[in-house]
């Protein structure tokens, strides 16, 4: 429990996909515009996260690992240099899914996330936090509360700066800063203000 | 035809930036700018990347169904991110380990699937070559500039690929002048740098400053 805890608070805090690891930055900067926009595309990122982790989880301890295959008789096949190909097919399929499901079953849900959600299959806070997930060597639950908790935590970051930028509209900025550059400032002084974040154990 | 092909090797460097105006491909810029040397292999993968797989889209565009042309990008993309990711880990283990997912993370890098996308779907292979190598430098002048100003400051040394490092502001802690600025080494440095070198790019071509 604890270590799920500890798993939670740093990938939400001191470990945040968007500010600390630079992940999904495209999507970021060019969708804070507005706090709404911002709302739901956050959601779908701790939808498909969720998902999209624990599913990579489970392929890779059962397929992709070294010995593996050893149910199948292949006790000494690694083939963990299919793992990219396989994590970006298995994410784009669960965006498909999901986005089929959500259509038949919650229209209302599905009409609210309407373009964000194939945006998704090329945001890399996605494929960035499989990665990661990997590299950490987790365990599934492990999986479960990390998935979750990123996506949460990017959610977060892109809200901030969604209602940073609607204030800022009302600044004056100089001509070259405006748009682009005066949000990569900005986004600079948000990350500074997680960093205080480091460091911090549970 | 000659002059084309010039203009589509060197547009993107400066003209039409990739990260500065078109914001593609930001990620991985800041992650892995914080010594030349990563931002070097960084943006040699990058480019090689964006060379190849346009070629090969390029060369297929004429087989690829328009309603699943996207899933197909992709299987490309990842089959030459696979190559360079194990080419990169045979032949430069401890940068390869540095550079961790980010390697990977190429596959998403939206300058890779823009180009693809938006160039080598409509134009003969050699022109995607030349635009996939254009947009991979245009990408590279950014990444070498931040790795070059972050790890000058940061750590007061240059790490050139290949050569080994090399000491340009002595530290104070070594005998010499230099207090190294620890924020030059953290994430926060590299959104600075980038919207100040927006800024200065900006300036200096007034045709492409946002509109409110």
């Amino acid at each position: 429990m604890e270590q799920h805890l500890s798993i939670l608070f740093e990938s939400v805090f001191s470990k945040n996909l968007a500010l600390a690891f630079f992940l999904g930055m495209c999507t970021f900067l060019a969708l804070s515009k507005s706090m709404k926009t911002a709302i739901g595309l956050g959601f779908a990122v701790i939808v498909v996260q969720g998902i999209t982790v624990p599913v990579n989880n489970l392929i890779y301890q059962l397929l992709l690992k070294k010995g593996a295959l050893a149910w199948a008789g292949l006790p000494s096949t690694d083939l963990e240099f299919l793992g990219l190909i396989s994590y970006i097919g298995t994410i784009a399929a669960m965006v498909q899914i999901l986005e089929m499901f959500l259509d038949r079953y919650v229209p209302a849900l599905y009409n609210q996330l309407g373009i964000f959600l194939p945006l998704i299959t090329v945001n890399c806070a996605i494929l960035g936090g499989s990665l990661l997930m990997i590299e950490q060597q987790m365990t599934f639950p492990q999986s479960v509360t990390y998935g979750f908790s990123s996506g949460l935590g990017w959610a977060l970051a892109i809200c901030a700066l969604a209602g940073v930028r609607e204030k800022l509209r009302y600044n004056d900025i100089p001509a070259g800063l405006r748009g682009l550059g005066i949000t990569f400032i900005t986004v600079g002084l948000m990350a500074m203000a997680f960093l205080a974040f480091a460091g911090i154990e549970i | 035809m000659a002059s084309k092909a010039k203009d589509v090797l060197f547009d993107p460097v400066f003209k039409n930036n990739p990260i500065a105006l078109q914001i593609l491909g930001i990620c991985s810029a800041l992650a892995v700018t914080t010594r030349f040397d990563k931002a070097f292999v960084m943006a040699v993968s990058v480019t090689v990347v964006t060379a190849l797989s346009s070629t090969v889209v390029s060369m297929i565009r004429n087989f690829i169904p328009n309603s699943i042309r996207i899933i197909v990008e992709m299987t490309v993309i990842a089959s030459m991110v696979i190559l360079v990711d194990q080419i990169l880990k045979a032949f430069v283990p401890a940068i390869a380990d540095q550079l961790s997912v980010f390697v990977g993370l190429i596959i998403t890098n939206c300058i890779v699937m823009g180009r693809a996308e938006g160039y080598a779907l409509k134009n003969s292979p050699g022109m995607s070559f030349l635009d996939g190598i254009g947009n991979g430098l245009g990408y590279s002048v950014i990444l070498l500039v931040l790795g070059l100003v972050r790890e000058i400051f940061g750590s007061g040394t240059l790490s050139m690929p290949g050569l080994g490092t090399m000491t340009v502001l002595p530290l104070t802690s070594d005998g010499g002048f230099y207090v190294r600025n620890g924020l030059m080494l953290m994430p926060p440095s590299a959104f600075f740098l980038i919207g100040l070198f927006i800024w200065i790019l900006r300036t200096v071509d007034p045709s492409q400053i946002e509109k409110e």
